[in-house]
Order: structure tokens, then sequence, then C-alpha cells
């Protein structure tokens, strides 16, 4: 095992003991990135020199015997569709290919002030919409258990680069999936805030609605840590919940007492994978046996889960860029010989055809005559979602699911099937339509060696509860234990 | 045959805040420095949000309360979606179907002025809502193909769109319409309602109704005529719309529905409006609600705050300046129409002079004049409403002539040097040089009356056989005689010392 790949617990006391400093960690990192990327691909940019001096820095206030903060040198990358002041930030698309960030997120602010390494900028799918990170504009991230395979998407450049153990910790961004669909595909554990815990400021938009910013780590304390360091208030987004960030990390080893699990017959319909199905009654007999009880549960307008996100997340879309139009910055045509075929042009080149697709859908949607149909109505069933989980959070603290219908596909296997792609996302979509917390902890793996997750979703701010009975099932496992396969 | 006008006007404002509606960057004029003002949120950088300014939203609530307009309990944010390079996030936030304010109006008065009666009318206001404005373009008008240039500075100011009925029905009434309104928003001190500055701008829509000999009514295609940068100018188009629009139905008998909605610019120099290539026709902004922000929900408490910090209405304030010193609405009219700081000079100026109608006079006459002759505004003029007051009143008190203060006025401003305040020191010191204190020692007129009687006897014979005019002279000589007597005062003596004699 590289050192990065060590459990989060342990890197921490190696730091504070002075028998790691985060220079040393930072190397390692840097080391295993030059050992392991080129046949994974996770990383877009890094910038070693950057990262060595910020660790130099921290060691340095370490060894003043400063207080650190919560990160205390542990290095973090950063999906590439959050703003870092000074580098350049491409949501893996040609369009943002020299999109300097002129300023820096919320979170990595966040980051900063809890003294994190910022390790480098991470691969995904193009704007976070895809669900294979294949829909970049720069290159495959490979999935590092099986590299003839996806490491999911969207964030899947934040999710193989933990669990190929190149960087401890790494941020993501989740709006129908994308932080928990490649962290079951990967064997890593991430998980999506509640709508409005982590400020959106710095996060480049897909659907404003849905988007949430959310950690990846190789385990729950690591997951707990980051979200403790990123979550909070913030007066520069206006849909940030001012609500007091609990300490997570500290209370995640209390086991919960009385659990009650909701288990949907909705999740466990056919297009299940039985090995996916077979790991998540596993870990479900793993919780009675630790006292929980499980409750049959029904959330009928499941079904329209998909539906309704492809109408809010591409309307939203549509709109959120359209600012990408070459006149201020980004891609700008070389030939045109008027304004609309500037817009027209650039837009032509600076956009892949996933994002394409989606612009042209939420236009649609959004157009006088269809609005009222699509739009509208999806927002009504929107609601009645919400509905569904309000009324089950009645009678469950938590709600168990699988993470994907299926282990982690072939790289090629879905490009040519969008509908097919949108269908791996069948259990995440539902939890950003209601903004509701969810985690995709390690469950298991199929017969081929590819990893199983387990989903919990719980209640609004109800993240520690998530994060104690993740740890719950993680004590129990070894799931966790096992690392992907390294080069060399 | 005979024509009717309809006109509605939506007259964009913006709002004087010290900051955007949605960001934290200064809202200053600024042309010459273009994209200083500016930051991730206003240049519509990838991930920069939007947080709405509660004091825009405050002002804006002030404004719809002075049009009188129902003021929702709830209102959310919609981007109106179209691409031009003055908007840099390809949408505007703007609001769609739940405007914070609807359905208000504004009162024009009947109006006496030296022309005759102008008659009123309640003007109505469909909506006013709140958005953000764009930047400016600049296109190269050399010929030479050269770039636009766009300047962001102006985007994100906040913006308070207001619609009216069409209820305006001649381009006069049009422009007293916009007057009125600026007076009312420059009261309130929401907005500095600068047309060159592009704080208040104007669209106007127009078209005729045709009433024909035969009893047919028909309604000429209506036209939109944009971006009218003065008064003047709306009335211009607008009455040149009048003559255009019924020359073209006399010419193609086009009714409305016909054609599409035209948008016209309007020239200025050659006075004439002008089919525009519209990016507006046939457009489809796609609003949907602006999932970035929250929507607002306005309390009772907070209107009540609101209310509580409004000053008095102008319309309020010619009524109660008309019934408090029983001035005609002509001069009420002339006084508030200067704006607020005018009128509060004017109440100053009547309440220490102790004379509302010798106040308006010298207000509306004389102020106004010397302000117009020096380009000062009322906050500007070196005389302040004390001491114009504090003359005044010595006239009231019968301590000067009006013609002397009018010697002390015109000395005062003569006198004066730049950034003086005057005071009534000066005032004492002026009568005291000039000797006007108005000589009340009867014993003096009675004598001097005495000396001119005799020296002009033929004057008296005229005046005894009903000349009332002859005794102009005669009061003049007294007056000469006994420097800063009352003419008044001296007129009654003589009248009565003839009668005696
Ligand atoms: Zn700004």
């Amino acid at each position: 095992m590289s050192t990065p790949g060590l459990p989060i617990s342990e890197l921490l006391s190696l730091l504070n003991s002075g028998k790691l400093t985060a220079v040393d960690l930072t190397q390692a990192c840097l080391d295993q990135i030059s050992r392991q990327d080129a046949r994974v691909g996770a990383f877009l940019s890094v910038d070693p020199a950057a990262s060595l001096e910020q660790a130099r820095q921290i060691d340095k206030r370490r060894a003043r015997g400063e207080t650190l903060g919560l990160l205390a040198g542990l290095p973090v990358a950063i999906k590439d569709v959050i703003c870092q002041k000074g580098t350049v930030t491409t949501c893996a698309s040609r369009m943002l290919e020299k999109f300097v960030a002129p300023y820096d997120a919320h979170v990595i602010e966040k980051l900063r002030k809890a003294d994190a390494v910022l390790l480098g900028k991470t691969n995904m799918d193009e704007f976070a919409m895809g669900s294979s990170t294949e829909n970049s504009a720069y290159q495959v991230t490979r999935n590092p258990w099986d590299l003839e395979r996806t490491p999911g998407g969207s964030s899947g450049g934040s999710a193989a680069a933990v669990a190929a153990q190149m960087v401890p910790l790494s941020l993501g961004s989740d709006t129908g999936g994308s932080i928990r669909q490649p962290a079951g595909l990967c064997s890593v554990v991430g998980l999506k805030p509640t709508y409005g815990r982590v400020s959106r400021y710095g996060l480049i938009a897909y659907a404003s609605s849905l988007d949430q910013i959310g950690p990846f780590a190789q385990d729950v304390r690591g997951t707990a840590l980051l979200l403790e360091a990123i979550a909070g208030a913030d007066s520069r987004d206006s849909t940030s919940v001012p609500k007091d960030v609990p300490r997570y990390s500290q209370t995640l080893e209390q086991p919960l007492q009385g659990l009650r699990i909701g288990v949907a017959r909705e999740h466990f319909a056919p297009g299940l994978d039985p090995e996916v199905e077979r790991s998540v009654r596993e870990a479900l007999r793993v919780y009675e046996s630790l006292g929980a009880t499980l409750q049959e549960i029904s959330l009928p307008h499941q079904k329209y889960a998909v539906a309704v996100y492809y109408i809010v997340a591409p309307s939203e879309a549509s709109s959120n860029l359209a600012r990408y139009d070459g006149v201020h910055y980004g891609h700008r045509a070389a030939q045109f010989d008027s304004m609309v075929e500037m817009y027209s042009a650039s837009r032509g080149e600076g956009f892949g055809s996933e994002v394409k697709r989606r612009i042209m859908l939420g236009t649609y949607a959004l157009s006088a005559g269809y609005y009222d149909a699509y739009y509208l109505k999806a927002l009504k069933v929107r609601r009645l979602i919400r509905n569904d989980f309000d009324a089950a959070f009645q009678q469950v603290d938590l709600i168990a699911t699988p993470v994907n219908p299926t282990p982690a596909f072939k790289i090629g296997e879905l490009v040519n099937d969008p509908l097919a792609m949108y269908l791996s996302d069948i259990y995440t979509i539902s939890a950003n339509l209601a903004g509701i917390p969810g985690i995709s902890v390690q469950a298991g793996f199929s017969s081929g060696g590819l990893p199983l997750g387990l989903q919990l979703l719980a209640a609004p701010f109800e993240e520690e509860r998530l994060l104690r009975a993740a740890r719950m099932l993680e004590r129990e496992t070894e799931w966790h234990r096992r690392r992907a396969p390294l080069a060399g | 045959m005979h024509t009717t006008t309809i006109i509605g006007l939506e007259v964009h404002v913006q709002l004087q805040t010290k900051t955007k509606v949605f960001c934290g960057c200064s809202t200053a004029f600024n042309p010459s420095n273009p994209n200083v003002q500016t930051c991730p949120v206003c240049l519509g950088l990838p991930g920069a949000l939007p947080v709405l300014n509660g004091e825009a939203f405050r002002l804006a609530v002030k404004t719809a309360m002075a049009l009188k307009c129902a003021i929702s309990p709830y209102t959310k944010w919609d981007r109106k979606q179209y691409y031009y390079p003055d908007l840099p996030k390809g949408y505007q936030i703007s609001q769609y179907d739940l405007p914070f304010s609807e359905d208000g109006f504004v009162e024009l008065e009947p109006q006496e002025t030296p022309e005759g009666t102008v008659p009123g009318r309640r003007v109505g206001i469909i909506r006013a809502h709140l958005e953000e404005d764009a930047g400016k373009n600049t296109h190269d008008e050399t010929g030479r193909g050269l770039d636009s240039q766009v300047d962001l500075n102006r985007a994100g100011t906040p913006l308070v769109e207001i619609v009216s009925q069409p209820d305006l029905r001649s381009p006069s009434e049009a422009r007293r319409y916009l007057e009125e309104l600026r007076l009312l928003l420059t009261y309130l001190e929401v907005s500095d309602c600068n047309m060159q500055e592009g704080s208040l701008r104007c669209d106007a829509n127009v078209n005729l109704h045709i009433h024909t000999d035969d009893g047919h009514k028909i309604a000429t295609p209506i036209v939109e005529v944009k971006n009218l940068n003065s008064f003047r100018n709306v009335e211009l188009a607008l009455e040149y719309e009048e003559k255009r629009q019924l020359e073209q139905w006399q010419k193609t008998g086009q009714k409305i529905g016909d054609v599409a909605k035209e948008t016209r610019g309007f020239d200025a120099t050659r006075g004439v409006t002008f089919a525009q290539r519209g990016k507006e026709e046939a457009s489809d902004y796609r609003y949907f609600p602006d999932p970035d922000l929250t929507p607002v929900i306005v309390s009772e408490t907070y209107l009540d705050e609101v209310r509580q910090s409004l000053c008095e209405f102008p319309a309020d304030r010619r009524k109660r300046l008309a019934a408090a010193w029983q001035l005609s609405s002509y001069d009420v009219g002339v006084i508030v129409g200067q704006g607020r700081e005018f009128a509060e000079f004017f109440e100053e100026v009547a309440q220490l002079g102790h004379d509302g109608k010798q106040a308006c006079n010298w207000v509306t006459q004389d102020v106004l004049r010397e302000m117009n002759e020096r380009g000062q505004t009322i906050r500007e003029f070196p005389l302040r409403g004390a001491v114009l007051g504090n003359l005044l009143n010595r006239i009231t008190q019968k301590q000067i002539t009006i013609k002397s203060a009018r010697e002390v006025f015109a000395t005062l401003l003569s006198e004066t040097h730049a950034g003086q305040v005057l005071s009534a020191q000066n005032i004492d010191q002026i009568i005291a040089e000039k000797g006007l204190a108005l000589v009340t020692d009867t014993g003096a007129i009675d004598t001097a009356i005495a000396e001119v009687l005799a020296k002009n006897p033929k004057i008296v014979a005229d005046f005894k056989g009903g000349k009332q005019g002859a005794i102009g002279p005669l009061v003049g000589q007294v007056m000469k005689a006994v420097k800063g007597a009352d003419p008044a005062a001296v007129r009654n003596l003589i009248a009565e010392k003839i009668g005696q004699m």
C-alpha cells in the first residue's frame, strides 16, 4: 500500500506526531500520480511546486507549534468544476481550456483554512454531464479496479484518484449521483450533502437546484473530516443554509441505537444486477445484526425520477451554459462573419456532444408552448418525489438502496446509448431532486472483482446520521481495506 | 372622422443604491473607466452566484408604494434569456409571472395654467418589477469595421420597470406622466432619474383609434418606439407617430392584428421614427425561475417599516400647500414641481415670512429666475429659505417696502461670493447701508406732504376734480423727501390731507 492509501486516522496521527511531514505526504502523492496516472488518467492538472510549497508552509507552522486546521496537511484533489484562484479550471471542456479562475470557490477557501494541500484538478464529464467521465474533452479516466472499465462519473477523476491511492481525499460534485455513483464503482466512500449544506459559490453550475459539492475518501472518517471542513453557510450563495455544522468526525464512532432502516420495494425492481442486490441485502443483514430494524417502505414516485431529472437538469443547464458565448472569456471561434455566427461557431466548437444534447433538451423544455407540459410538470412531480421521502422519514431513520444498478461498465459500452447511460443514475437521482443527503459506502465485490456499493439516504441535514451508520457497516466489514491493484 | 391616440409607456428607472442589485460593485456612473466596477458575479464568471441587495429591494418597494401598487407577499426571480454581448450571463435576472408589485396608478390632476385648463387623468400602472440592468455596447461608427466594445460597469445596476396601462391620450399627456413620475421618484430619492446618464429610459407603445363618420371604430397596429432619451423626444416621437399612423392607415387600411407589432426607433435630428429590425420580434425568452435565488417573502411588518420611511408624496404636498397658504393649483404645481428641496425652501420662506402668497411670488418668480440665470439648483442657491423668509417677514411687518426688499435681495445675491452662506445679519447691514428702513415717523412724512401739496396746487385741484391718477407724482415727491417711507401709507395720507383741504 502506498502512503496516500493509508487510513485517514493513521495519516493524521503520523502527521501530528511528526513521523510524516505534509511535504513527505504530498511528495508521496505526486510520486504515486507519476506512477499510476498515465494508465488511470484521473488528473487534468497538477502543480507540484505549488502543492509542495503549501505543504512546506503547513509543516513550518506545525514546527512552530501552531494549531493547525482540521485537515492538517492532508492533500485533497479537486474536481475541475471548482474554481481555484490562479489555476486553469476547465470543466473538462474545450470551452474553458484556457480559463484561469480569478477567485477561490468557497470550498477552496475552507480547505485553505483547514490546512489542506490542494493537490490538483481531476477529470470529469464535460460540465459534469455524464456517468462515466468519458465525456471529458481531454482524456478518458479508467477504473483502477479494471482499466477496461469506467470509474463512473461525472466525478470519475476524483473517485479514481482516491481509489488508485494517488491522494487520500478529493472533492466532487453531485447533481444526479456524480459523487455516489463513481464512489460505488471505485470502492471509495462518497457523500452528497443536503442541498444548501455546502456553498456552491465557485462551483461551475450544471443544474443549480441540484448541484452540491461533496467529499470522497478511502474511508468514512476521511469523508466525515472533509465534509466538516467544507460545510457551512456562505453569504455569497443564497441557497446555502445558515445551520451549524456538527463535528462529524467527533461523533463518528458512536453507533446509532434502535436504527430503523427503510427498504423501498421500488429499489429492487427488474434491471438490478443480482450481485448488486445480494451485496445490499448482505449489508442489511449486518445492520440487523447490530440491532437495526428493517422496514419496507414505498416511494411511489421514484419511477419518475429519471424522467423528471432529464427535464429539470437540462433546463437549468441550457440557461447556466448560456454564458459561454465567446464574448467575455472562454473559447471564441477564429472565423465568423456576424455576431450570431460568432456565438454559434464558438459554442459549436467549444462544447462536446453530450453538453449540446442537454442544452437542446433544456432549451426545448423551456420554450414557449412546451414549458407547462415539461418543465412545470417536472417541478410538480419533483415535489411529489420529495413528499415521498418526507413521508418515509416519518417512519424510518435511513433508507438503504443500491448505488448503481450494475458494477462498472466497460469504457465505450454505453456512449452510444444515452438512455442506458442515463439509467445508471436511477438510484441516485431522486436524492438530488429531493435535496436530501446520501452516502455511498463499500459493500463488497462482484464475482468478477468489481466494487459494489451501498447507498444510504437520510432526511435533510442528517449527514451525521449517514456517517455514523456508514461507519457501523465499515467497522463490521473489510471491504474498505481492499485496494485496487497498483502499477509497478 | 376623428382619432384618439392611445399611449402606454414602459419606463426603466435605475435605483440609486450604492451597490448593484446582486453583487457588491459600485453603481456610480463611470463611462470613462469601462469595466472597473465589476466582479465575478456581474461579469457572469463561471461559478459566481447572485445575492439580492436588500437596499435595492427596499427602494423598489418604496417606488411601488408611490405608484399605489399592491405589493405581493411573495415574489421570485426569473431568468429572461437572450444572447447579447452586454448581457454576460446570457440571461437577465428579472421578474416574470410574479412581479413584486402590480396594479397601481399615477394621478395627473387637472391643472390651471396661464394657457387654460389641462384636464386630469388617472394613469393605471399594470406592474412594477425589479431587475438587473445590462452593460453597454459601443459600436464602431467610423465605418471602418472596428470591433464593438462592451462596458459592464452598468451591468447589474438595479432597475425598476414600470409598465403603464394604455391610458394616455396625447403626446403631451405622456410627457406630463413622465414628469410626474420623475417628480415622484426623485421626491422619494429612489432614483435621480437622469435621462442623460440613462437612469430613466422610456419606450412608448402607441396606436390610434379612428372613429369614422359612419360610426365605426378602427384601431391601427400598435407600434413600440424604443429608447427615447428625453421627455421632449417622447413627445416629438409620439406626435410623429400620430401623423404617420393616420397616413399609413389612409394609404393601406391596415388595422391592428393585420401586421405584427412593430418596433421603431426615433431619429431626433430628423424628427422621425424609423422601422428597426427588432431582435425582439417573435423572440422567446424562455423565462424560468432563477434557481440561484430564493423567493422573497414580504411581511406586513416590513411593509410598515418601509411606509414609515416614506416622505410626503408630491400630490399630497400640493394639496397641503394649497390649503395651508391659499395658493392656486397652478402655484402649488410650480412649487412642488421643482422638486422636494425647492418645496421645502418655499415652506420655510412662507412660514418665516408669515405670508404664503407673498412667499409664492418671490420663490416662483425671483428665486426661480435667479436660479435659472445662475444655472443653480435650489441646494446651490446662496440664499437659504430662512434668510429669504426673514427678509419677507420685514415686508409683512412693514419694516421695509417690497421695493426695498427687492433691492436687498438683489444686493445680497450680487455681493455674495462663491460658497458664502448669507444670514439675516447681511440683511440688516444692507438695510442700514442703504437707509431702506421704513420711516414710521409720521411727523416727518406730514411735513413733507404739506410742502409738496403747497408746491403743487394744480395737481391737488385735478385730484379733487376726480383725476385719481394725478396723485402719483405727489407720492413720488414725498418718497424722495422721506427715504424709506411706505408708499401705500404715503398715498393714503396724501388723499386724506387733500380730502381735508
Ligand atoms: Zn459585481
